[in-house]
């Protein structure tokens, strides 16, 4: 995968950086991929550039190979994930190049999240929602509901900060204090600024093939143990409690299903922390803890790199960043080099990993699980 | 199909006449309401008529000021989902606050306003929506 981060590199130069490098260091030759999927949201909107998914094969070589574009807004990645999962499993292709990038800096903050609220319904679009205000509508009724506490939602910035500063292509390399976190300037109430991922150039690759191809190019691999998918309400104030992420209990259910897993398997997990309280959501989504509890998990420092259950050991979105399409793969990207013990300063002990990917505010949800090689 | 056949409430005033547009929400042949309405409602039966939520009050659910709008908002933005009580059917609603002076669990009325943002400025087509609605105001 590319740095992440504020690049001088438009989204092309991003998809063929981070698919070059994939190839070169599985040691698959451009001719050998079959199908090349782009996960992307909007280079449309964002630079005027469409038709990625052909740039991309004829700059990397890969031609003739089938391609096609993945958008499924913010969880465009997870979503390519599954795509090239299919692909492989249903026999339509033997070696499957997925690369997920965005280039968004350019752009100033306001015309970026007006990019991402434009997933959003007419009724609430006119009334100027973005998706860090429903992160603020959620995280009051969370804290009204619950008895979590303000400061526990800032531990998560701290955290994924702190995991941060030893991945090489992570945004922000820096840590964080809790006091810092709070004090800072609040942006949807209660809600503050290190409550909230950086928007973010960037991109990440992955290449997928049955384990009888894997096997000719290397004994060290991981497998997709489980995959699902699913989609709430587009509409988010629909929802009877929105502090409940129904797209991530279906999509996880699925994948935990798919691979035999339970929430007790997992030893490592990359969570979409596009804000401080989704992380918490999905941990109650996917299993981890009881609605409204897990905050008491990162007070106990369990989600810490040193505890019973690793989360965002990456860094996450929010100190890694959040470059759109490529957000998932990174996801991906993560786990795989946990589970091949190849993450150096950030290694946890982990034989399964979890990526949760989340788009719009729950709206779409792709969750994999993913296995080392036996 | 038609389901303008029933119409609750004000659903049926004339903009043009210089009348206020209705807050209009679509109930279904199972009895429940959503706002907005869908062709198909949430299990799988028939819009049946329309409901003017401008003539109900509401409960604050939750709310948020957005110190960062999109392009064509004014700052701070104060945002809330409310939950209406339809005749004890619940349908929830999300819209700009007139004031931040709100908790959740207050009661508050849909006050009409001709724009809500300006459809000039962000990226959304100006043409493909309407862009006049319902804030909340404390009651």
């Amino acid at each position: 995968m590319t740095e992440f981060g504020q690049r001088d590199a438009w989204v092309r130069e991003l998809l063929a950086e981070a698919g070059a490098a994939c190839l070169a260091e599985a040691g698959v030759a451009p001719d050998a991929v079959e199908h090349c999927y782009v996960s992307n949201m909007a280079s449309g909107e964002f630079e005027g550039m469409t038709g990625v998914p052909n740039a991309l094969a004829h700059d990397l070589g890969c031609l003739p190979a089938y391609t096609q574009r993945v958008d499924q807004t913010s969880s465009s990645g997870g979503a390519g994930m599954y795509a090239a999962w299919q692909s492989i499993a249903s026999g339509a292709s033997e070696m499957t190049l997925l690369v997920g990038g965005e280039k968004m800096t350019h752009r100033s903050t306001s015309e970026a999240t007006d990019v991402i609220a434009s997933l959003t319904h007419p009724v609430e679009y006119k009334h100027g929602v973005t998706l860090p205000s429903f992160a603020g509508l959620t995280a009051r009724l969370y804290l009204d509901q619950y008895d979590a506490t303000r400061e526990s939602l800032g531990k998560v910035a701290v955290k994924n900060h702190k995991n941060g500063v030893d991945n090489p292509h992570a945004q922000f390399r820096k840590e964080v204090d809790l006091e810092t976190v709070l004090q800072s300037p609040i942006v949807a109430d209660p809600l503050r600024l290190y409550d909230f991922c950086p928007i973010t150039d960037g991109s990440a690759a992955l290449l997928f093939c049955p384990e009888s191809v894997a096997k000719e190019y290397t004994d060290e691999y991981v497998v997709i143990a489980g995959v699902g998918g699913a989609t709430d309400t587009h509409v988010v104030h629909e929802r009877s409690d929105p502090t409940v992420m129904n797209g991530v209990v279906e999509s996880g259910r699925k994948a935990y299903e798919m691979s035999g897993y339970d929430p007790d398997d997992i030893d490592v997990a990359e969570l979409h922390d596009m804000f401080t309280i989704l992380e918490f959501l999905q941990m109650e989504g996917l299993g981890f803890a009881d609605p409204g509890e897990a905050w008491r998990a990162i007070e106990a420092g369990r989600t810490e790199r040193d505890g019973d259950l690793p989360i965002n050991t990456s860094g996450g979105l929010k100190s890694k960043g959040h470059p759109l399409g490529a957000s998932g793969v990174a996801q991906g990207y993560e786990i795989y080099k946990q589970l091949l013990g190849e993450a150096g300063p950030r290694q946890v002990d982990a034989d399964v990993g979890l990526a949760c990917n989340v788009g719009g505010f729950g709206n779409c949800v792709i969750t994999t699980i993913m296995e080392a090689s036996a | 199909m038609s389901h303008e056949d029933d119409v609750e409430g004000g659903a049926d005033r004339d903009p043009d006449a210089g009348e206020t547009p209705a807050m209009e929400a679509t109930r279904y042949a199972d009895g429940s309401i959503t706002y907005p309405g869908h062709p198909i409602g949430p299990d799988g039966a028939e819009p049946v008529g329309t409901v003017d939520l401008s003539e109900y009050t509401a409960t604050v659910v939750t709310w948020t000021t957005s110190t960062a709008p999109p392009p064509g908002v004014d700052a701070p933005n104060h945002l809330a989902i409310v939950a209406f009580d339809i005749d004890g059917e619940a349908v929830q609603a999300l819209g700009q606050l007139t004031t931040d002076e709100v908790a959740i669990g207050d009661e508050v009325t849909p006050v009409y306003a001709p724009e809500l943002r300006d459809p000039a400025a962000g990226i959304r087509e100006a043409k493909s929506q309407d862009w006049d609605g319902y804030r909340f105001e404390p009651v």
